[in-house]
């Protein structure tokens, strides 16, 4: 039975969260992707803020499908979160300790989650249509001109997600796969 | 002869770019279905019935089954007796994928420089692969391809000496460290043989046969379903959380090569393996 969970993801429930835990996730996220994370870490280079708050903030890895008439977004899936390896840890020492995307992360990363509380959650890749589903406001915040990758404000609610890396550095893509194999011995 | 006006292919393939996005072809569903019946993973039962259900939904609202709607693969088979008239055959094509793509809501993906990036607005160009073959049709096969798990693809050039066994370690290796990146469970295309070139061609044209046919040479047949099962034993499962279906088919393509060599790439696409032909 998945839990349910509200945003902001502050360091409390960070720490009740564990690898393997399957949640459905409600509240305010951003999306951002490759061209977004490189802008946003050049702008904290500079010391200048970015155009959202990152305390407690979790990140979608996303570039959704332009919305039709009617929608409130298009298909809006995971892409590869390791694409996004080189920004993570930045994006953590400044609040951002929540991630949704899919995909193995490096160990830079996890160390980076232990150090500030951060949880990577994992969304269904391929799922765009059903995931949009939960996606209930959107709102354009920064960077338009990167079309896709532009940062927007999202209001999910009961999104299924899993937690495939958690605060304490467990990570379902190996437990999951062994506690599998081991299953079939 | 026979003319064909290369408008008529500029309005297939934007067809054929709103059509092979939201609609996942029977043979993959059917894969799918297949391997829910079969999955004994806990959380992977689940993982599956998302992604049935994710396909239901772009069915039955007309939607993107996945918001990377790829770089459009565009395979002309043309047969020696047409001619095309009306304009340029490349511009007609990606004339279709800016109207497609455009008038589908379907995300550009596409940069007009490798390194220095920039998005091209609308998609273009197209990845278009041309063959003549006999006749006075004319074929237009479109795979939008993602790039998730374009990124996990793989080609080596092995000695022949490394034989059927080097082939083999080669694909396990190959999805193994691909891992839970190419949103599992995965299409695998193999290609063997031909050149460098011929033979990550070979693997894309796998990937795009449907999975419920197999190589028409014995031999290979059985290859493909000896490594399928093979690599579901890998225990990868539905999104890499661990399970029985890490690949849904595998497919593998061949030519003669070279003495002195054995070519062998592996493409690899995700459970959205789209793929939809029309024939003119």
């Amino acid at each position: 039975m998945a839990r349910k969970i509200t945003l902001p993801l502050t360091e409390e429930l960070a720490k009740t969260l564990h690898a393997g835990d399957e949640v459905l996730v409600s509240g305010i996220i951003y999306t951002s992707r490759d061209a977004g994370h490189k802008r946003m870490c050049e702008t904290l280079a500079r010391g200048e803020e970015l155009p959202f708050d990152p305390k407690d903030a979790t990140i979608y890895y996303v570039g959704p499908t332009p919305a039709k008439p009617g929608q409130v977004i298009g298909s809006a899936g995971p892409t590869t979160s390791g694409r996004m390896d080189a920004y993570a840890p930045t994006m953590m020492s400044v609040g951002a300790r929540g991630m949704i995307g899919k995909g193995a992360r490096l160990p830079e990363v996890v160390d980076a989650m232990k150090k500030h509380s951060g949880v990577y959650f994992g969304a269904i890749g391929g799922a765009g249509a059903l995931l949009a589903k939960c996606i209930k406001t959107c709102e354009l915040i920064a960077y338009e001109d990167l079309g896709a990758e532009a940062l927007r404000k999202l209001y999910i609610e009961d999104m299924p997600l899993v937690v495939i890396i958690d605060s304490e550095g467990n990570n379902l893509y190996e437990e999951g796969r062994k506690a599998y194999l081991d299953s079939r011995k | 002869m026979r003319e064909i006006n290369v408008q008529q292919i500029t309005d297939v393939v934007e067809r054929l770019c709103i059509e092979a996005n939201t609609y996942l072809p029977s043979d993959v569903k059917c894969a799918i279905k297949t391997c829910r019946a079969c999955e004994d993973g806990e959380i992977a039962k689940g993982v599956l019935d998302n992604i049935i259900e994710n396909f239901e939904i772009a069915d039955s609202e007309n939607v993107p089954i996945c918001q990377d709607t790829g770089m459009a693969c565009v395979f002309l088979e043309i047969g020696q007796d047409v001619h095309l008239v009306g304009g340029d055959l490349t511009d007609a094509i990606n004339e279709g994928v800016r109207r497609g793509y455009t008038n589908g809501y379907l995300r550009k993906s596409v940069v007009a420089d490798p390194v220095r990036r920039g998005n091209t607005g609308d998609n273009t160009p197209a990845m278009i692969y041309t063959e003549i073959v006999p006749g006075e049709n004319l074929k237009i096969t479109l795979g939008p391809k993602g790039f998730g798990s374009e990124n996990m693809s793989a080609i080596r050039m092995f000695k022949p000496s490394a034989g059927l066994q080097g082939i083999k370690d080669f694909i396990i290796e190959t999805v193994e460290a691909a891992g839970p990146n190419p949103c599992p469970p995965i299409v695998i295309g193999v290609g063997i043989g031909g050149t460098f070139d011929k033979a990550a061609l070979l693997a894309k044209k796998a990937i795009m046969r449907p999975l419920d046919t197999h190589n028409p040479d014995p031999y290979y047949a059985e290859l493909e379903d000896e490594m399928l099962e093979k690599v579901n034993q890998l225990g990868i499962g539905p999104q890499g959380f661990g399970g029985k279906t890490t690949a849904i088919g595998l497919n593998i393509e061949t030519l003669p090569t070279h003495i002195a060599g054995m070519p062998c790439a592996i493409n690899i696409n995700c459970h959205v393996t789209r793929h939809k032909t029309e024939v003119i």
